[in-house]
């Protein structure tokens, strides 16, 4: 029995690492083009940037999953997402990558605006083109200042995996609860948080020596 | 020839006009002093120099060349740049790149541009270093070294892409009273090797001695010129001694 328990709760639990490691792979990219349109000096793609940022920040991450998977059938008569699994997935990966580049895009917004104007003119009058001064200088410092907020992110991000469910992909707690229903037993739900636990918590020793391979400068 | 020839340079924010039409030549290996209150226009007529504001009138030329035009806006991004390279800047607030090394703040430039050849960027950079007197402190990191310290480096890296002519914004204002002299000597020596350079300053007597040429500039004109001593010990407009008056109470 705890065997398979455990052959279930980790089929479940590679479904949420590959939640999550693609929302990132995907999100981090597009977050940073997020994070510039909200900046473009073009007005009316900053506007559009922004009202876009404003409704995925205000409504529910369940809200806007349910949306995404069954809107383009009920609205439009055109299943965009296939059949089955495979189908559920993509459109939970589409949901989540657009969440939280919404989210990444406020932070890395911050950051960038936290650097002085003195690192930019510095950059300037060496003659640097503005690519070289955002690549060879800003950004690094702009990583270091975003490492706390986004590991917060990234840390509601292995949680908010178990919203997947919600249009029927199978990862870890839907793995645990099953046994609910076919067992009567509860502890396999109690051992999701166990999993949950341990990979937050090598999560946050990670991100707390990135932080600290960043602190020999200020 | 001068080697920079500034003619009627106009820059106005919103609604009020910083500068009025300022006009000076500089002649190659001579220092000007740019002294004057706060909010005079000093600090915006060295940054449209280094191209970080775009006045509004007037031009610039540089060996007899015109490297800016108000009237004309067709110079391309790279142009500007080009033209951007005469001119070195020591910020007020040192303004060095903090995730560098001492050693990697000055060669970042050279080495980006492919200026020289990079053993000849190391040999210049190290060269320089050993100018401003922290050759032994090529691996630090900017947060552990004093404002002093910093500022000196930031003199290093200006110069690493040898520019025909250095400015200064009020290089000392940002440090404490005891680190302001090492500054000011290494100036001093740049002075003395006929380096091309414009110092803005609150320092008067520094200025005095350093300066071939001061300029005070005054609610965005420049109210009196001369040679240095002459405009700091003799003044001959009333503004000018009512402002040397007061810094020096």
């Amino acid at each position: 029995m705890v065997q398979e328990v455990m052959l279930r709760l980790c089929a479940g639990f590679v479904k949420t690492i590959e939640l999550f490691l693609l929302t990132l792979a995907g999100a981090i990219p597009l977050g940073l083009i997020v994070a510039f349109g909200s900046m473009s000096k073009f007005k009316p793609l900053k506007i559009v940037v922004r009202f876009i940022v404003w409704i995925v920040r205000g409504t529910p991450l369940m809200l806007q999953l349910i949306v995404i998977y069954y809107g383009p059938g009920l609205l439009f008569h055109q299943n965009i997402w296939g059949m089955g699994t495979s189908g559920r997935f993509t459109a939970v990966m589409v949901a989540f990558i657009i969440n939280y580049s919404c989210y990444f895009s406020e932070i890395y917004r911050g950051g960038i605006e936290s650097i002085s104007k003195g690192q930019y003119e510095a950059g300037q009058v060496l003659g640097l083109t503005r690519r070289q001064v955002f690549f060879k200088i800003v950004l690094l410092q702009v990583i270091k200042r975003i490492v706390p907020p986004m590991g917060n992110e990234i840390i509601t991000l292995v949680k908010d995996t178990s919203l997947a469910r919600v249009i029927a992909v199978y990862e870890l707690i839907w793995a645990g609860q099953t046994f609910i229903k076919s067992d009567g037993i509860i502890w396999p739900l109690f051992m999701t948080g166990i999993f949950y636990l341990v990979f937050s918590g090598i999560l946050t020793v990670l991100l707390a020596k990135f932080e600290k391979k960043l602190s020999y400068f200020n | 020839m001068p080697i920079l020839e500034v003619k009627d340079i106009h820059k106005r924010f919103d609604r009020s006009e910083v500068l009025k039409g300022i006009s000076f030549s500089l002649e190659k290996g001579d220092v000007l002093g740019i002294i004057g209150s706060s909010g005079g226009g000093k600090t915006t007529l060295l940054r449209c120099i280094n191209f970080l504001e775009r006045a509004d009138k007037g031009t610039i030329s540089v060996n007899g060349k015109v490297i800016f035009d108000a009237d004309q806006h067709d110079l391309t991004v790279e142009q500007q740049r080009e033209n951007q390279l005469n001119f070195g800047l020591v910020f007020q607030q040192f303004n060095l790149f903090p995730q560098y090394t001492v050693l990697e703040n000055v060669e970042l430039a050279p080495r980006l541009l492919k200026r020289y050849p990079d053993a000849e960027i190391r040999e210049r950079s190290m060269s320089l270093l050993k100018r401003v007197g922290l050759d032994q402190k090529i691996d630090r990191y900017p947060c552990q070294l004093s404002g002093g310290q910093q500022q000196r480096v930031a003199i290093a890296r200006a110069l690493a892409m040898n520019p025909s002519i250095l400015c200064f914004d009020e290089p000392t204002s940002a440090l404490d009273p005891e680190l302001t002299g090492e500054v000011l000597k290494v100036i001093r020596e740049l002075a003395e090797a006929k380096m091309t350079m414009i110092v803005v300053t609150h320092e008067i007597a520094f200025a005095r001695d350093l300066s071939d040429k001061i300029i005070f500039l005054d609610h965005g004109v420049i109210a009196e010129e001369g040679p240095a001593k002459q405009v700091i010990d003799n003044p001959q407009k009333e503004r000018t001694k009512a402002f040397l008056n007061a810094i020096q109470k």
